[in-house]
């Protein structure tokens, strides 16, 4: 018998944990967590880390008033191009829009508008549509069939449909966005979780703390919600996907975020015009992040859905 | 089989009742009809004179009863701009719309099931992770995106297909010889936006063919044919593609009313003349009654899309219309 001297159990541990954690960071989704924490650092850091400021024309050289205007001095340069190209230069990396102001900078706040609107969006839709999920699926009967039916006759509506029919009555504007998001997305939720609860209720710790005698907001709060959550989070992540794409839309139809806030798909509304003058960076850029953070939050969403759903492993 | 018919069209009038309930009620919720028109500090008159020309002013259970009863005979309200009936409008932009969607549509078949089945049956293979990732792409990338690079390589770049509008070929509903022709001309036109707006849900049809293959491929009826003996092709061609094109036809037709309803920002960039762009019209108008009434008709559409599917369903299937 092996015998482990005084004070290594410790050490044995503390590799074992060592090992773990290496194999759970292996297994974690590189690529997509790499990407979303970039954005959100560059979000959070958007005032530190944006050459220029979001709504401010960039102050042009000596030498570009001359080549643009035959003048010494003027306000802003409007539409320079990228750095690599002829006329370019590295103050202003992705170049300036139509106003003089810098693209790079702006983008980087865009990062903010649109994480902010998808993340608190796709939150609140989350918690109304869990708990009324919960309620269907745990209240049952009446509570159950009017809430499932409100949920079905919702969802048969395109999103983006709905999205519009609010925004026509709210207007445009940031928290607007995030209300319409909030309401046109929980019946998704409330679909799903009330399925997942339709099964817990039968299970065994269910009915025992029934038995117990043990109150219903209890049962719910301490041994529903909790459970559902491994499915709460999966579609959370997918659909903060489909609300960046939804507020990006919103934007450019111009009943999203307001301008002039930099967001993402405001700026390719704006520039549609510069696009048939062959300025075409101005499109791709905010095309690029936008397909960017949804296509990491579709990647992690994937991700979590194979290991928190068993009935998914084997996909 | 009468009485599933029955059950599933009480059904559809219960949602169809419900989502104009909800449309009604949220609408008066969440904001105003007339601040859409009526901007901030408008003079307080106009304001209450447009409330009492779309009946606002009256008692809430006044205003749904005659929202309803409006609906219930097919009027879906006047347009604010043209003063014409907002289902008249609808139905001369739709057939553009149609023309679109069903080319999107195709496109996004003919890229999503042959790689979907491809998918399926290399599971985990090179064949299966390009697939998985074409998915990714295509629902991670807005079509607007694509459309917008497609105009740059198409028709800036290599000036090859129109950029803008649908061409001059028109539906014209009382000139018979369009009606044919429509459908066969000025493909050039529709080839960017029809890709476009494809592309978004040929990643979706994808996931879906090859989930329902997998499901499929799994069975033990499946089983059974291959211990038979019979060869893989055949088993794949003839026993498992169709029961696998179920889900897939069922999830396709409602993608077909998306596509043809919510092209909006598609259709604005490509200067697409059909429903999509009506609603962004209606919308920097401030034409509320045409918003509204384009979002009613396409739930109009999609609850009785849905009535269809189940009474297929219920045709082909004993299993669904025996279990009420």
């Amino acid at each position: 018998m092996a015998t482990i001297p005084i004070g290594a159990e410790g050490r044995i541990a503390a590799v074992r944990a060592a090992r773990r954690g290496y194999r759970v960071l292996r297994e974690l989704p590189m690529v997509p967590l790499v990407i979303l924490t970039v954005l959100a650092a560059v979000a959070v850091l958007a005032p530190v880390l944006a050459p220029h400021g979001k709504l401010d024309p960039v102050k042009p050289t000596r030498e570009q008033c001359v080549a643009k205007f035959g003048a010494g001095d003027c306000p802003y340069v409007d539409n320079a191009p990228p750095f690599w190209s002829a006329g370019g230069r590295l103050d202003t990396p992705l170049g300036t829009d139509f106003l003089g102001r810098d693209v790079l900078s702006r983008l980087m706040y865009g990062a903010r508008i649109s994480l902010i609107v998808a993340l608190t969006g796709t939150l609140f839709a989350g918690a109304i549509g869990t708990v009324l999920g919960v309620l269907a699926g745990y209240m049952g009967r009446w509570w159950d069939q009017i809430i499932m039916r409100i949920t079905d006759a919702w969802l048969t509506l395109p999103s983006l449909a709905f999205a519009i029919l609010l925004s026509s009555v709210r207007g445009p504007g940031l928290w607007n966005v995030v209300l319409i998001l909030a309401l046109v997305f929980w019946s998704r939720y409330s679909r799903a979780v009330r399925g997942e609860v339709l099964a817990l209720r039968e299970r065994d710790f269910v009915k025992l703390a029934e038995i117990n005698g043990i109150g219903k907001l209890t049962i719910i709060r301490r041994h529903l919600i909790p459970n559902v959550m491994n499915t709460v989070m999966v579609l959370f992540s997918l659909q903060v996907g489909v609300a960046v794409i939804i507020e990006a839309s919103l934007s450019f139809l111009g009943v999203g975020v307001p301008p002039p806030e930099p967001s993402w798909g405001l700026l390719m509304a704006q520039e549609r015009e510069s696009l048939l003058e062959g300025r075409w960076w101005l499109e791709v850029f905010p095309g690029i992040c936008i397909t960017m953070l949804v296509l990491s939050a579709n990647m992690l969403g994937d991700w979590l859905r194979v290991h928190l759903d068993p009935q998914l492993r084997n996909r | 089989m009468k009485r599933y018919v029955l059950v599933r069209a009480l059904y559809s009038v219960v949602t169809l009742w419900l989502l104009v309930t909800i449309i009604f009620g949220l609408v008066r919720l969440t904001g105003d009809p007339v601040a859409m028109k009526a901007e901030a500090g408008a003079d307080a008159a106009y304001v209450a004179q447009l409330r009492q020309s779309w009946g606002l002013d009256q008692p809430l259970h006044w205003q749904y009863l005659g929202f309803v009863g409006r609906l219930l005979r097919g009027d879906f309200g006047h347009s604010f701009e043209k003063s014409l009936p907002v289902r008249d409008i609808y139905f001369e932009r739709l057939p553009n719309s149609l023309k679109l969607g069903f080319a999107a549509f195709l496109i996004s078949i003919v890229l999503g099931v042959p790689f979907g089945m491809l998918s399926a049956l290399k599971v985990n293979s090179v064949w299966d992770n390009t697939g998985k990732g074409i998915a990714l792409l295509g629902l991670s990338m807005p079509g607007f995106f694509v459309g917008l690079i497609l105009i740059i390589v198409f028709g800036i770049e290599l000036r090859w297909l129109p950029v803008l509008g649908k061409g001059s070929s028109a539906f014209v509903g009382s000139a018979p010889s369009t009606w044919l022709t429509f459908w066969f001309r000025d493909w050039a036109h529709l080839a960017m936006p029809a890709f476009a707006l494809g592309w978004y849900f040929s990643g979706a049809m994808l996931r879906i063919t090859r989930s329902g293959m997998l499901d499929v491929l799994g069975s033990d009826y499946i089983k059974l044919v291959r211990l038979k003996g019979v060869p893989e092709a055949v088993v794949v061609a003839k026993h498992a593609l169709k029961n696998s094109m179920i889900p897939v036809l069922t999830f396709a037709g409602l993608n077909l009313l998306i596509m043809v309803n919510v092209a909006v920002v598609i259709e604005v960039i490509f200067n697409w003349p059909g429903v999509g762009q009506l609603l962004y019209d209606a919308l920097s108008n401030r034409d509320f009654p045409m918003v509204q009434g384009v979002v009613l008709m396409s739930g109009l559409m999609i609850v009785l899309l849905n009535f269809t599917i189940d009474v297929l369903y219920g045709c082909v299937d004993p299993r669904i219309r025996l279990s009420r």
